[in-house]
């Protein structure tokens, strides 16, 4: 989820107009001298929108704060360009024989910042605090899977009141067996299992978290690559200094690194543009267009996991008929509304899974591709009444009013049907009402992932059991064949059985089409003359220790 | 006096208790759920929002989630927002910023907007009385907005005279920003008080001093800028007061953590703890401000008298 990122497109959407101007900003493509070896020392500034939450692995789900945890801590695993994952990090192997019971063995000499070691202990335990309702971390339904969650929920009536504390601290399924290793238990079968550890959730917590919390929220002690060296202040930030005891490869390059808050992405934008702040990785909408001229070869671009779509309320009798919506869908011209309406900084969806996981394919949706004629003859078969406008709903002030006018717009064209626009809703109304089976027509909705498998793109968000309020299926989509596809590619041996087996699940769900997909977002960054080496992960966050300080 | 400002302080305490239930139940009226909306497109799981709604009474109607909210107060203890932030710390946090950037604003404000007062009003349709009355009306007919990201763009960017943004390099971060947010009141401030002035040197008094040959310096000086700063201070106050309230436009813009920051993501957030406590204290300020003004009268103007 992207809380931060939708105030600020909302920042950036009230404060637009004027902002033409500091568009045109910048003059220098000074070519830095930097050569092949990196260089170590040095300080940099970095863009990074107001955390959501303390700076506490478990309660960090969106990408402003995660950004921060993330130079901060080192997980079990970490992951590749490509969304495999590297064993680089705290865990030696994660194994099963029957993909249920996990042992995951650590390796030798990682450290917290304040000296104490990185041992089975301080991951069972952080999980453990995680996933206990009573600790409210946003972050508790990761460990769903694991046996013994529900002991540690606490018990709800109907009315969502707290009628019974939960049952147990510990859950079960998980066994400290000595210093260097611990168990995992899963409630069932998840071959995807190692994949999803790398997530912030998953990262370890040292003694001193649990005394006191609360200063461990705003001055953080991880194990990763650099350390907290005073509190973070909301609305300003902090500096952190490499941990030079860190025992990954991928020790910080710079001495130290700048979290700079930025409430006004259009600020921080001017700011890089003075040569005030080194890197920004949030370019405000309206400098899409010029800012790879500006910034020349200090402007980078990847595919990032952030995928939009438009939702069919299933519960409605209007859109029970497949034919319909997969009409609607062959209506929609992606790449005209990515280009014209996002000047190419999203690139359209064929496919529910992003381009950063290993499984996605391009051509996955036969019934993305244009085709009037066939759209138009499917609705007839399907007895559609296009007299009855189609209402567009979508979230007020978050930026979408432009792009779902145009979706609008073509299938007024294309089929013939007028089009109101429901988007007075803000998030905190607009959520509820999709839980309420409120939707009267399409909606846009999104989703980022949290671990790079193909499953995180399926099961959350179309298993019958992920329907409201437990999970994020609104469109209340509901196919047997569907759920055992997904439970058996989870259950997969190998990572090419599961992938054939959640690409033919994708197949399923593309030919019932409950959703119809969008665009793919882009991740954008610049940097300033001062820095090298600016990677963005497939998480879209800056990787903080490969970024090198020129001549520092 | 003293009998005074204690009477006016005392007012001040039912005043404070209805702003903040008002306040209280206007966030209370706001539709939406502000526990969904903060777990985004995947919702948390039922207990944690079980948990979270128990913890900051959401369940409870109005005036019982008020009377809770009202025995906090009376240890001191604010709430938290919906991160487990208390709203104290906010405060704290937030508020100098706020003062420094009202106190930049308002000397500013005083300073430049009285002399170019004082100048044109003396010289009543001379060059530099028109100069002001231009430079006013085109100032005041521009959106901060604008006047804020043109600035920003033009001495920040371009001419690099002051930082863009942030406030890294201490007072000096203020100047632009406290002058974008001054200058509206400025250009009024400067207006008030070239007509004030203008008036006051057509009065008898005025007069009667030129007869009896006092020198023009002291005659402006001494009394007709005394008389006529009373709408100018009144303006002035009440403006302070209405600072403190934290500029949404101006802090974003030039990224500077003040209050008005905190308040506007509070009501977008739902966030009813945070909302009360810095609006009450908005309240509170106003108030006060005002007391100082009415004080002030009563130093410039002997003829007033409080008791």
């Amino acid at each position: 989820m992207n809380l931060s990122k939708r105030s600020g497109a909302l920042i950036a959407a009230g404060l637009a107009g004027t902002m033409v101007l500091s568009a045109c900003g910048g003059d220098d493509n000074k070519k830095n001298g930097n050569t092949a070896t990196p260089a170590s020392g040095g300080e940099f500034s970095i863009y990074v929108g107001e955390p959501e939450n303390p700076l506490v692995p478990g309660n960090t789900t969106e990408s402003e704060g995660s950004q921060v945890v993330d130079a901060l801590w080192t997980g079990l695993v970490q992951y590749k360009d490509d969304g495999s994952i590297d064993y680089s990090g705290v865990a030696d192997s994660i194994k099963s024989d029957d993909q249920t019971t996990w042992t995951v063995t650590l390796k030798d000499g990682w450290t917290f910042h304040d000296g104490t070691p990185v041992d089975a202990q301080s991951f069972v335990d952080a999980w453990n605090y995680t996933a206990l309702s009573t600790n409210a971390q946003g972050a508790s339904y990761f460990f769903a899977n694991v046996e013994g969650y529900d002991q540690l929920q606490a018990e709800t009536d109907d009315a969502g009141n707290v009628t019974k504390p939960p049952a147990a601290e510990q859950m079960s399924g998980l066994k400290v067996v000595d210093d260097k290793t611990f168990e995992v238990t899963l409630s069932k079968p998840f071959a995807q299992y190692p994949v999803t550890v790398g997530y912030t959730a998953f990262y370890p917590l040292p003694k001193a978290f649990f005394t006191d919390p609360e200063a461990a929220g705003k001055k953080p002690i991880g194990n990763g690559p650099y350390k907290a060296d005073e509190d973070f202040v909301p609305g300003q930030g902090f500096k952190v200094s490499r941990y030079e005891d860190y025992a990954g490869d991928n020790k910080g390059h710079a001495d130290t690194v700048e979290f700079r808050v930025y409430t006004d992405l259009n600020t921080a934008y001017t700011d890089i543009q003075g040569g005030n702040l080194d890197v920004d990785n949030q370019i405000p909408p309206d400098a899409i267009t010029s800012v790879k001229d500006e910034f020349g070869d200090r402007y980078g671009e990847r595919p990032s996991s952030s995928f939009t779509y438009m939702g069919f309320p299933l519960y409605d009798p209007r859109y029970a008929d497949k034919r319909v919506r997969q009409a609607f869908s062959m209506a929609i011209d992606r790449k005209a509304i990515t280009d014209a309406i996002f000047s190419g900084s999203r690139t359209p969806a064929y496919s529910v899974i992003s381009p950063v996981v290993n499984g996605s394919r391009d051509d996955a949706c036969k019934y993305c591709q244009v085709d009037v004629k066939k759209a138009n003859q499917l609705l007839d078969e399907a007895g559609f009444d296009r007299n009855q406008p189609v209402e567009l709903w979508f979230n007020a002030g978050a930026g979408h009013d432009a792009w779902v006018e145009a979706v609008g717009n073509q299938l007024r064209e294309n089929l013939g049907v007028e089009f109101t626009l429901q988007g007075n809703l803000d998030f905190s109304e607009y959520l509820p009402k999709g839980d309420e089976k409120g939707y009267t027509g399409p909606f846009r909705l999104g989703w980022s992932m949290d671990y790079p498998s193909p499953q995180n793109y399926l099961e959350p968000l179309y298993s019958t059991k992920a329907q409201p309020p437990a999970g994020s299926n609104s469109a209340f989509y509901s196919n047997p064949q569907f759920d055992d596809l997904v439970s058996q590619g989870n259950q997969a041996t190998s990572d090419e059985e599961a992938i054939k087996l959640y690409q033919e699940a994708e197949d399923v769900l593309l030919e019932d089409m409950p959703v119809m997909p969008m665009f793919f977002g882009l991740e954008q960054s610049v940097w300033s003359d001062k820095v090298d080496n600016v990677v963005v992960d497939i998480f879209g966050r800056v990787d903080i220790a490969g970024v090198t300080v020129v001549n520092p | 006096m003293g009998r005074y400002v204690a009477r006016r302080l005392l007012l001040t305490i039912p005043v404070l208790i209805g702003a903040s239930f008002l306040i209280f139940a206007m966030v209370y009226a706001l539709p939406g759920d502000p526990i969904r909306a903060l777990a985004g497109d995947r919702p948390l799981a039922p207990a944690v929002v079980a948990q979270l709604r128990a913890q900051f009474n959401l369940d409870d109607p109005l005036v019982i989630q008020y009377g809770k909210y009202v025995a906090g107060l009376t240890h001191l203890d604010l709430g938290t927002d919906f991160h487990q932030r208390p709203v104290l710390e906010i405060i704290t946090d937030r508020l100098p910023v706020t003062v420094k950037l009202t106190v930049v604003a308002v000397l500013l404000e005083a300073s430049i907007g009285l002399v170019a007062g004082v100048f044109a009003g003396i010289r009543r349709n001379g060059y530099f009385d028109n100069l002001v009355l231009v430079s006013t009306t085109l100032i005041i007919s521009i959106p901060i907005l604008v006047l804020a990201f043109v600035s920003q763009y033009v001495l920040g960017l371009k001419f690099g005279w002051f930082p863009i943004a942030g406030i890294q390099q201490g007072w000096y971060s203020y100047l632009l920003p406290g002058l974008v947010l001054a200058s509206g009141s400025l250009a009024y401030v400067a207006r008030l008080t070239r007509t004030s002035i203008a008036e006051n040197m057509n009065a008898d008094y005025v007069r009667t001093a030129k007869a009896k040959g006092l020198p023009r310096r002291t005659i402006i000086v001494r009394h007709t800028l005394r008389n006529s700063l009373i709408p100018v201070i009144t303006f002035i106050g009440a403006d302070v007061g209405a600072l403190l309230g934290g500029a949404i436009v101006t802090e974003a813009v030039f990224n500077i953590p003040g209050i008005g920051r905190a308040v506007f993501d509070a009501v977008r957030g739902q966030e009813g703890a945070v909302v009360v406590g810095i609006v009450t204290l908005m309240v509170f300020f106003f108030i006060f401000f005002n007391l100082i003004v009415d004080v002030l009268y009563a130093v410039l103007d002997p003829r007033i008298r409080y008791d």
